[in-house]
């Protein structure tokens, strides 16, 4: 989509503001939202496209006047909500009050679900989830041969960045065969392909005004590509 | 909604200290998700205290100092970073592939990641917040040299400026450059200088007190 979170090539937002002696996290609820985000991540009700869409589509104005783990509570609860795991209104209620007093033993999870618990902590971070596929897919370009981008405006999710749809590259790498992210967030299975790292001279990109040597390498997916 | 305020007002909370808005939301999601059986409170609190004290920038840190030390390693690490790093057995989340990319009098690799804030959780941790805001994600493409500036380096015009977008499920690390006066240093000694923002490309290292800068 279109979104404001697709903000390479905007100018005013600002100088970048480094922070000395920066912790991980600065408050709290930044670690719980944080954890909660990640943990909630293995019950296998979505993916990661479908985490990054979901936070996607936060109100432009929002998203703009809001941290990153707002970004991420935003995104959890629309999850949760399209789930059917949890409500806004449920949340409000306890948020407010109305529902606040602790629940019974907590319930066991539903069936199906995958709940992380802490001894599998360790061992799902070190293994984590796969986003490479094992499948032999053909490549449709080899290093070395000159590409040009596709010029999409999908509603839904996609990793090609709108500053660099149109122009012309050359395959610096073969990545390998991974799951495509924009047919993952639509639910639409892994539609595995190849993906390349694609390099662009940055006067491609924004004209005269890059300095001549300048480049920019961008990881792209087979269905973003056409021979130049 | 009330996460969406982007300020924080001040609450009394259950034991008198003052709850933000978004302290009092997140405290009821996790309430609603314990009761309903989906999140293990513990499993919170194992992946909290994994990132802030077992997963971090010093990870990366040893990467490099042994890829200054053993050309040999640093051959297989710019070859295959995803298996070289590996043998380090870090805990951080593992990433399909990671790529390091060296800095060298020519080049300067700087990396971003302007649809969202990918990075390489098992070598630098979780990203700063300069590396997911606005300003960074929008300019670093755009504008390097501009951005770069603002950290405070200022590389010649005949460097080759090359961004990395991490637009897909592959990571990258930047491998800086090996400042003077640093021969005969331990590998745990040159490890102690490589900080973060050189590892993302924003920075590089700084030669030891004493040495002068370049």
């Amino acid at each position: 989509m279109n979104g404001v979170h697709d903000m390479g090539g905007m100018h005013g937002l600002g100088p970048v503001v480094p922070e000395k002696d920066e912790p991980v996290f600065h408050h709290e609820w930044e670690r719980r939202a944080f954890a909660l985000t990640v943990a909630t991540g293995f019950l296998g009700k979505w993916n990661l496209d479908m985490g990054r869409f979901a936070r996607e589509q936060m109100p432009p104005a929002e998203y703009l006047a809001t941290s990153y783990y707002e970004h991420w509570l935003w995104g959890l609860e629309k999850l949760l909500e399209d789930k059917g795991l949890v409500t806004r209104a449920e949340i409000d209620a306890r948020v407010t009050g109305r529902s606040s007093a602790p629940g019974p033993a907590a319930r066991p999870a539903p069936e199906g679900l995958r709940v992380l618990h802490a001894s599998n902590v360790e061992r799902v971070l070190r293994h984590g989830r796969n986003a490479r596929v094992d499948a032999q897919v053909p490549p449709r370009f080899r290093q070395g041969e000159h590409v040009v981008t596709r010029n999409i405006n999908p509603p839904g999710h996609t990793r090609l960045p709108r500053y660099a749809r149109a122009k012309r590259g050359v395959i610096a790498e073969d990545h390998g065969v991974w799951v495509f992210p924009d047919a993952h967030a639509a639910e639409e299975g892994p539609r595995p392909q190849h993906c390349y790292s694609v390099c662009f001279m940055a006067r491609e990109i924004w004209g005269p005004q890059a300095a001549e040597r300048d480049r920019i390498y961008i990881d792209l997916f087979d269905d973003y590509l056409d021979p130049a | 909604m009330a996460m969406s305020h982007g300020h924080e007002h001040e609450h009394p909370g259950e034991h008198g200290a003052p709850l933000s808005d978004l302290q009092l939301r997140v405290k009821a999601l996790e309430s609603l998700l314990v009761d309903k059986g989906l999140v293990d409170p513990a499993a919170l609190d194992a992946l909290i205290d994994t990132y802030e004290t077992k997963v971090g920038p010093r990870n990366g840190a040893r990467v490099v100092a042994r890829a200054w030390v053993d050309p040999a390693f640093k051959r297989r690490l710019l070859e295959d970073g995803t298996a070289t790093v590996a043998e380090f057995g870090f805990v951080g989340r593992q990433t399909d592939k990671l790529v390091v990319l060296e800095n060298t009098p020519k080049v300067h690799n700087m990396v971003v990641c302007t649809l969202c804030s990918c990075y390489p959780w098992a070598v630098l941790g979780l990203p700063p917040v300069w590396y997911k805001s606005a300003p960074y994600r929008s300019r670093a493409v755009l504008d390097p040299r501009g951005v770069l500036k603002e950290f405070g380096l200022t590389l010649p015009e005949d460097v080759e400026i090359r961004v990395w977008d991490s637009t897909a499920e592959v990571r990258y690390m930047v491998l800086p450059e090996r400042p003077p006066g640093t021969d005969g240093m331990s590998e745990d000694a040159l490890a102690a200088l490589v900080a973060r923002d050189a590892m993302i490309g924003t920075a590089t290292v700084t030669p030891p007190a004493g040495q002068g800068r370049r």
